[in-house]
């Protein structure tokens, strides 16, 4: 087809191929930004799917539909599905789709870099998939992996260990893409601190994830050398040490939490400002709290062991350190509450979810700060308050902040208005049943339930079966999300550019939906 | 009988929450919900440092969320609300919400410091045991007494969680909670214990003590904890170590001083006969 075009006509045609083959040999970042998506919204699923049968089993005490081994297979799969398969690809998703036109530059600086660091997450995350298909099951240590106990893995281990430095491989091309873009494409007059806050998130994030997926990396390679080649860096018999591994894990495990919050951070604080229709509060001081939340979060990483035997100093200097991540990030609550005071609110879906991030993250925030507390933790760690605090800044945090952006920038990629009735529907039944889910963990963690345990004793029934019911519910609502997004992405009201009347930045310049290439010609920012 | 009754354990749950939201939860509703404050002095501590960081945390919560509900219904949009856009940035505001988080966060980490040091510092104990995890079973060894034995899931628990079975696991005393043989220390004494595992990684719980420690193979942890009050307290393997890790709990039984000398001497007795029989 293009061979039969000339120079001039291909450029005035400039638009995707057709069929299958745009989206395999697409260089666009929309199109691979779409791509980053729907491959999150499908693993939300598969990762959702996993988390209904971990909350069937633990309905009532006993054992009712699932053996124990699989069970652990199946909190392993969904932790790592839901990172490394869902959250993660979907702030790449939105890295992919808004950056570029958010700093006024016509494409993403590596495209066929971006290509191929989509195109290994199918595979990637089909290969850890299958391992729950081979000869002993998938792996049933718990996402982080372990040792001894993920040595016991059987033929799954060296295909998840593998999965995960694919995985690992596709976010570090996706952070590399990412600075580059930022560093070197931004319109003229867009300075560093121009540059919108998602902007600014995800070139923090993406140096996290250029720090930290390589330490990773290594710790899962010297896994794979204990099992199959002798080593003895993590075996005891062997002059190893277990405890080694943790420190490894959890140097890449804590930046990896930023990494995962700091980009819902980002959307946030475009939708806040939009819906009070007043500039972002304290927009330095933001930029200036999430380069310190990033600074800290390499200097806590042993919080999440502190029932190993650590020296008291160390205990101390991990105690005081983790207490100190409170500060930025009150700040940035504090900021995002002011940009609402005498500010003009409206509280459409994409400001809806925002909201409720704002409660719930911070409710996430004074658990964590509770577990920094080292004697306190000695009582909440390995607990469901432990699996409540997590669940508290991961879902209603990060991932209602990847709803709210879906909302946010749906009309820019569509043309449509989606649904505002169904979207607020899918968003009370949301906020609610994520309450009902996890909220009462904190209470059994409290009274003495351990994680990651198939079976319960009998004073727990009661709050189990609550969140049981929640997740049921949180999960269905979810249907929801995705019958909004085909009938928007299908057809509904025509959006205007500005799409929001309070919104602002370049992205909301260009026409909705947005055209197939954006800012060919640089704009001037002012 | 749980099982049949979903809805009115429903109701229970709400009435719970709602008489402790109240502040007049009844004992054992209290224990459902919060941490216990447990059967120790550092117990007891901890507990008072949770309260305490949990009511700081809900103290800074009410102020905050209540800025954030002002500004939700002050500001709508809906009731002419206008934007007064030229509030952009406050370096005094600025300065403010991050001295005072700072301070209150100092006066947390004093009593926090103060507790872990009591609890880090191991002496003056009078008499040491060695802990040892095992997939799926602890093994609890009395140092120099010559005394050990294994203490696994008590069968009737056993029986009631397997995949296909008919027993309702509310019928069973102690459901998942009870061993066939617990540890048995004395009640006053300023017990010792060492810590570590023949396999993979465990971790000792026991609530009622605020003790938790991970058992790593090649490597011995040191603790200790000192019981005032005699009684059977319940705890659980807290790492996880495999497909049994949820059925391998912690179950000790504190005696007053003189019943466990007693129970030490049967003890030693049973194994200088055995061991008596086994040279035979
Ligand atoms: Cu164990």
């Amino acid at each position: 087809m293009s061979a039969t075009t000339t120079h001039d006509e291909h450029h005035d045609d400039h638009g995707p191929d057709k069929g299958i083959m745009r989206w395999i040999t697409t260089t666009n970042h929309k199109d691979i930004g779409t791509l980053y998506l729907f491959f999150a919204l499908a693993m939300l699923f598969v990762g959702g799917a996993m988390s209904l049968v971990i909350r069937a089993e633990l309905f009532q005490p006993g054992l009712q539909f699932v053996n124990p081994d699989f069970f652990n297979q199946m909190t392993t799969m969904h932790a790592l599905i839901m990172v490394f398969g869902m959250i993660m690809p979907a702030f790449v998703g939105f890295a992919n789709w808004m950056v570029p036109m958010m700093i006024g530059a016509p494409d993403m600086a590596l495209p066929r870099l971006n290509n191929w660091s989509f195109w290994i997450l199918p595979f990637a995350g089909t290969m850890l998939l299958s391992t729950l298909f081979m000869d002993g099951g998938g792996p049933a240590s718990g996402w982080t992996l372990y040792p001894p106990l993920v040595l016991q893995t059987g033929d799954a281990l060296p295909f998840a260990i593998f999965a995960v430095h694919l995985l690992g491989v596709s976010s570090i091309m996706g952070a590399i893409n990412i600075i580059v873009t930022i560093m070197n494409m931004r319109a003229p007059g867009m300075t560093l601190m121009k540059m919108p806050l998602f902007v600014w998130t995800w070139l923090i994030t993406a140096y996290l994830l250029i720090a930290v997926m390589p330490v990773l990396a290594g710790g899962v390679t010297m896994l794979l050398t204990d099992a199959f080649f002798g080593t003895s860096f993590f075996q005891a018999a062997g002059g190893g040490d277990p405890v080694l591994f943790q420190h490894i894990f959890w140097f890449f495990g804590h930046p990896e939490v930023y990494i995962i919050i700091l980009p819902a951070f980002g959307i946030i604080s475009q939708i806040i400002p939009t819906f009070s229709r007043k500039p972002l509060f304290g927009n330095d001081s933001m930029i200036y709290a999430t380069a310190s939340i990033a600074f800290l979060s390499f200097i806590v990483w042993a919080h999440h062991m502190f029932t190993v035997g650590m020296p008291l100093a160390g205990q101390l200097f991990f105690m005081l350190s983790t207490m100190l991540i409170a500060v930025p990030t009150g700040v940035k609550v504090f900021n995002w509450t002011s940009t609402m005071w005498k500010g003009s609110l409206s509280f459409e879906t994409p400001m809806l979810f925002a909201l409720a991030f704002l409660f719930l993250f911070t409710i996430g925030g004074f658990s964590g700060l509770m577990l920094a507390i080292v004697p306190a933790d000695f009582q909440y760690h390995d607990s469901y308050f432990v699996v409540a605090h997590f669940h508290y800044v991961l879902v209603p945090g990060a991932l209602f902040g990847a709803i709210a952006g879906a909302y946010f920038w749906m009309p820019k990629w569509t043309g449509h208005m989606y649904n505002e009735t169904l979207g607020k529907v899918h968003f009370w039944l949301s906020a609610i049943f994520v309450n009902v889910l996890f909220f009462p963990q904190h209470f059994l963690g409290l009274a003495g339930m351990p994680r990651r345990i198939p079976d319960y004793a009998t004073q727990f029934a009661d709050f189990n079966a609550i969140s049981t019911i929640g997740a049921f519910g949180f999960g269905f609502t979810q249907l929801l999300f995705v019958y909004i997004v085909i009938k928007c992405v299908r057809g509904g009201e025509k959006a205007t550019a500005q799409v929001w009347d309070g919104a602002e930045g370049l992205e909301w310049t260009v026409p909705s939906p947005a055209p197939y290439h954006t800012f060919e010609d640089a704009p001037e920012v002012r | 009988m749980g099982r049949t009754v979903g809805n009115n354990r429903f109701t229970k749950c709400l009435a719970v929450l709602i008489t402790s939201l109240l502040g007049g939860g009844a004992a054992q509703a209290a224990w459902e919900l919060n941490m216990p404050v447990g059967a120790t002095d550092v117990s007891a501590k901890v507990f008072d440092l949770h309260m305490l960081i949990l009511w700081v945390c809900v103290a800074i919560g009410v102020l905050v969320f209540a800025a954030m509900i002002y500004c939700i219904v002050v500001f709508r949009k809906s009731k002419g609300a206008v934007a007064d856009t030229s509030i952009a940035h406050s370096n005094t505001a600025e300065f403010i919400w991050t001295v005072i988080p700072v301070l209150i966060l100092i006066a947390m980490a004093v009593p926090a410091a103060q507790t872990l040091v009591e609890i880090e510092v191991v002496r003056d104990t009078e008499m040491t045991i060695k802990i040892t995890g095992y997939q799926w079973k602890w093994e609890y060894e009395y140092v120099g007494e010559d005394v050990s034995f294994y203490s696994s899931l008590a069968s009737e628990s056993n029986a009631a969680r397997q995949l296909n079975t008919d027993i309702d696991p509310f019928e069973v005393e102690n459901y998942l909670l009870d061993v066939d043989k617990p540890l048995v220390v004395p009640a006053g004494t300023r017990i010792r214990y060492l810590i570590t595992s023949n396999d993979v990684l465990h971790a000792w719980w026991m609530p009622d003590f605020a003790v938790k420690k991970d058992a790593i193979p090649g490597f011995i942890n040191e603790g200790w904890f000192e019981v005032n009050e005699p009684g059977i307290y319940r705890g659980q393997c807290a790492e996880l170590c495999g497909k049994d890790h949820g059925f391998m709990p912690v179950v000790v039984e504190v005696l007053p001083k003189e019943e466990f000398d007693v129970w030490l001497a049967e003890k030693k007795g049973g194994v200088a006969r055995a061991a008596a029989t086994a040279n035979q």
